[in-house]
């Protein structure tokens, strides 16, 4: 009998991984330079104004040659659910379908039509037009975020559907269930707005090089203004959204929560970690102590987690051996509830007799709530890596906050109109764009990485979704990918980098 | 409105509205066409800009109907898109490799400072002009020739070896390339690509001495064209076909199936032919009288008649993705599909698309009232 490779199952998600993060190298920059690009071509069409038409076309330029690479990394994301995850597609396609198309006909079709009039009616259509067109824009790309986040949110917030053993699939019971999961709304507005704050940083960052260069000077404080509100209002409202879906998190994904904290004994009126280290090779059961060392606010994770300072947090020891107290169940027994839930749809496909289909189905909907842990080999395998996790977490956290204060700084000095000497602010502001990508990245990090092993929360795991390909074949468009979009990351960064050294150019008509 | 209908109109609305999105993306390949066309015609740098200016700012919407295409098709036989895409993994992942460097082709390609430097990204375009429209090509024959797969849902209940849909033969795709039925379709598909390329360009460029030279390559696509076309067409009609027994759902095997199909539903074989003899018009017009309608000729008879072949595919009870290694577990629009709540939901979501396709007819109209010419790209900075 054939048994199952593991190593497809890693080398599958190596290449999703690998193809999501560089997609997500793009992505935030098009969400939110379309709609600065989009504030820059209004003001320009209220006032007519030649400058602002330059700075318009600068942006614009650079939203272009990060728009294409973007939209290269995206086409092979959506196909990767059939390639690499053949029995996830079928097994939740009647879900999860729906929004991938979706986003394809309500967001895609703007975005690719009006970014054709964006750069190149300026002499061809009538400059109300043009000007709405890149509002198309940004609101067709933000549109199109919507709809993958929905899909997201719904595989860590699986709501509105039913597994139907005749098919052996989920089907939809609740399109609206699926739409305005409380999961989606959270996760839609914190990753726009996190992305907006990229593409602040990104203006900013580019126009304080300028500043220092003493070149553009009207051009570059123009910019920094527009982005610094922009930025400002984005990352009080990214602070605040995350916030929301932390407390997500807590309800839907307990043992996520947990591995963000880094934390293993649960109990009432949990502390927040606010930095720490966590103890090398600490596993669950083991009697090491959590943290190395750790800066701790009294009772913020239950807060966080239940909007209650004395709520109990599990935490993952709790997770693993159950807790007869809050009533969570044990993952060994979660696992028997599972091979019952597989084993009890097996009888119910062969069986013959009418009854005995009924007592198997009936048996089979008594354990579907854990049927995705009838496939985990062992216990360490519904764990998933805490360190990547935590650390991920706190460092998506602390820059945040860092991130706040930066924008108020520069919005301050920008108002005051003494921005241009402060060097160390600027030079600042231009580290502020990495570390804005590294932030981002992070939280994707936190959300992916922090839901292992599962594909579908609690139903479906990594292993019993792939497709079944040799890992051979796996490896080789992995380090396809892997080469291909290097080599276009490095032309993007080179022809970005040119642009910008060149500057605005000055218009005359 | 939609839930009046029963599940079976809901898969056949389905599969319309997947052959409609399949047609409208063949006709869009006029960019891939335009690709291989630049360097047979363009004899230097300004001529090549013109010309890749000319189909390159359709390049997106090209991109986003195969998106969208693929997106359907998830969303209303999902069963398609794990067993196709997760069996037939290196015809997807070449014709997907063919599409990402397209996207930064014509953004980069005369940029300064661009790393790979301006043939690299010419090149790439080429390969995605000719790569793309064969291959898809090839993929599609298949719902006509069938291919080494099986399904076995049980086989989920398998806790060590879960997966449903396997392919059975090695090549994981790539041997679909060897069936001549496939390769027809492929290399009629990138002869037509060819065609309305050409005609885009005829209707899209202002410059007499390029048109005469597009002229030239137009009439030998069209020739190459017919000749893949009519073979395809012949074998498609005189083969066997994979029908599906409307009682007990068992798929078997009939002669003359797709002729069948056609003669079964009449006003299927009407848009064909009406189809047919619109492209054979365009061609006329473009070859012959140079005249800019040809596009449109060309272009309503490439989607009416790509349209009734996709129907044909899966409707009047045949099997749309047929398996050769057992007939049984052949995909049909029945056993492929989505719940009926998830097809009433999307069919609502679907009465969107004559606005979509407004809204870009206007977008294109107001875009395309200049045409491009050498003048136009020297001025314009945003030029590719």
């Amino acid at each position: 009998m054939e048994t199952f490779d593991i190593s497809l199952v890693d080398w599958s998600r190596a290449q999703f991984a690998l193809t999501a993060i560089y997609h997500w190298i793009f992505v935030p920059l098009t969400l939110g330079l379309s709609f600065i690009v989009a504030f820059m071509h209004t003001i320009y069409y209220k006032t007519g104004s030649l400058k602002w038409k330059s700075t318009t076309k600068f942006w614009m330029k650079l939203f272009g040659i990060n728009f294409a690479i973007g939209v290269a990394t995206g086409i092979i994301l959506e196909f990767e659910f059939g390639t690499n995850w053949s029995n996830y597609s079928w097994i939740v396609g009647d879900i999860f379908g729906a929004p991938l198309a979706i986003e394809g006909i309500l967001a895609f079709f703007i975005e690719s039509t009006f970014i054709a009039v964006m750069f190149f009616g300026w002499t061809r259509v009538s400059k109300k037009f043009h000007m709405l067109s890149s509002w198309f824009v940004a609101i067709g790309s933000n549109l199109s975020a919507l709809w993958i986040l929905v899909a997201n949110a719904w595989m860590q917030n699986p709501v509105g559907m039913q597994f139907n053993p005749d098919t052996a699939r989920n089907e939809m019971m609740n399109f609206w269930e699926v739409i305005f999961s409380p999961t989606a709304v959270h996760k839609f507005l914190h990753t726009i707005t996190s992305s907006y704050v990229l593409a602040s940083f990104f203006v900013i960052g580019v126009s304080a090089w300028f500043l220092l260069k003493g070149r553009h000077l009207e051009f570059a404080k123009r910019s920094i203004l527009i982005a610094a509100v922009f930025g400002l209002l984005s990352s009080l409202f990214t602070a605040y959204s995350g916030d929301g879906s932390a407390y997500d998190v807590a309800q839907t994904q307990p043992m996520k929560f947990a591995a963000m904290e880094g934390l293993y004994d649960g109990k009432e009126g949990v502390d927040l970690i606010a930095v720490g280290m966590l103890t090398p090779g600490k596993k669950f059961n083991d009697t090491k102590d959590d943290f190395v060392f750790a800066l701790k606010i009294p009772k913020m994770a239950s807060i966080l987690a239940f909007r209650n300072a004395n709520a109990f947090v599990p935490g993952i020891n709790d997770l693993v051996n159950g807790n007869k107290k809050y009533k969570i169940p044990a993952l060994e027994n979660r696992i028997l509830n599972g091979k019952t839930a597989i084993a009890a749809l097996r009888d119910y496909k062969t069986a013959k007799i009418s009854i005995r289909k009924k007592q198997a189905l009936e048996k089979f909907r008594l354990n579907y709530k854990d049927f995705g842990y009838g496939y985990l080999p062992d216990k360490d395998s519904a764990i998933p890596n805490v360190p990547l996790t935590f650390y991920s977490f706190h460092i998506m956290v602390g820059l945040g906050f860092l991130f706040i204060m930066v924008f108020a700084l520069i919005l301050f000095y920008s108002l005051k109109q003494t921005l241009d000497k402060k060097h160390l602010l600027l030079k600042l502001s231009i580290l502020m764009i990495p570390l804005a990508y590294i932030s981002s990245e992070l939280g994707w990090i936190v959300a992916e990485v922090g839901r292992q092993p599962w594909t579908i929360q609690d139903l479906l795991p990594t292993m019993a979704s792939t497709s079944h390909l040799s890992t051979s074949s796996v490896q080789i468009t992995f380090w396809l990918f892997a080469i291909l979009f290097t080599v276009l990351l490095i032309a993007e960064i080179k022809i970005l980098l040119h642009q910008i050294k060149l500057g605005p150019k000055e218009e005359r008509s | 409105m939609f839930e009046t209908l029963s599940h079976l109109e809901l898969q056949q609305y389905w599969w319309m509205i997947i052959s409609l999105l399949g047609s409208l993306f063949v006709l869009m390949t006029f960019v891939q066409g335009g690709q291989t066309l630049v360097s047979q015609i363009a004899k230097n740098q300004t001529e090549r800009k013109v010309l890749f200016n000319s189909v390159g700012r359709k390049w997106d919407l090209t991109f986003t109907t195969l998106v969208t295409f693929g997106g359907a098709f998830f969303a209303s036989f999902p069963l398609f898109y794990s067993t196709s895409f997760g069996g037939a993994y290196w015809v997807w992942m070449i014709i997907l490799f063919s599409f990402i460097i397209q996207a930064v082709s014509y953004e980069y390609r005369t940029k300064t400072n661009n790393f790979l430097g301006e043939k690299t990204y010419n090149t790439f375009l080429f390969i995605n002009g000719l790569l793309a429209p064969i291959l898809i090509g090839v993929a599609v024959g298949t719902f006509f020739t069938g291919s080494e797969f099986s399904v076995d849902k049980l086989q989920l209940t398998n806790i060590n070896d879960p997966v449903i849909s396997r392919w059975e033969g090695a090549a994981h795709g790539l041997e679909a390339v060897l069936n001549i039925t496939n390769l027809a379709l492929g290399l009629a598909v990138f002869t037509l690509s060819r065609v309305l390329g050409a005609l885009y360009f005829i209707n899209n460029i202002d410059d007499e001495t390029l048109v005469e030279r597009i002229v030239k390559q137009l009439k030998r696509c069209s020739f190459a064209f017919l000749i893949f076309f009519l073979t395809f067409v012949a074998l498609l009609l005189t083969k066997k076909g994979f029908a599906v027994d409307t009682v007990n759902q068992e798929v078997y095997l009939e002669n003359y199936k797709y002729f069948h199909n056609f003669l079964h539903m009449p006003i299927v074989l009407i848009i064909f032919l009406l189809g047919v003899v619109f492209v054979l018009i365009g061609i006329y017009l473009g070859a012959f009288k140079k005249s800019i309608k040809a596009i449109w000729y060309a272009g309503i008879g490439t989607v009416a008649s790509v349209f009734s072949i996709f129907l044909i595919a899966g409707l009047n009870n045949t099997a749309f993705y047929p398996s050769t290694f057992d007939i049984q577990n052949s995909l049909t629009i029945q056993n492929a599909s989505s719940s009926k709540y998830t097809l009433t939901a999307m069919s609502y979501v679907s009465l969107i698309v004559p606005f979509v396709i407004l809204y870009i007819w206007y977008a294109w109209k107001s875009l395309n009232k200049k045409k491009v010419s050498k003048k136009d790209i020297e001025g314009d900075d945003m030029a590719y």
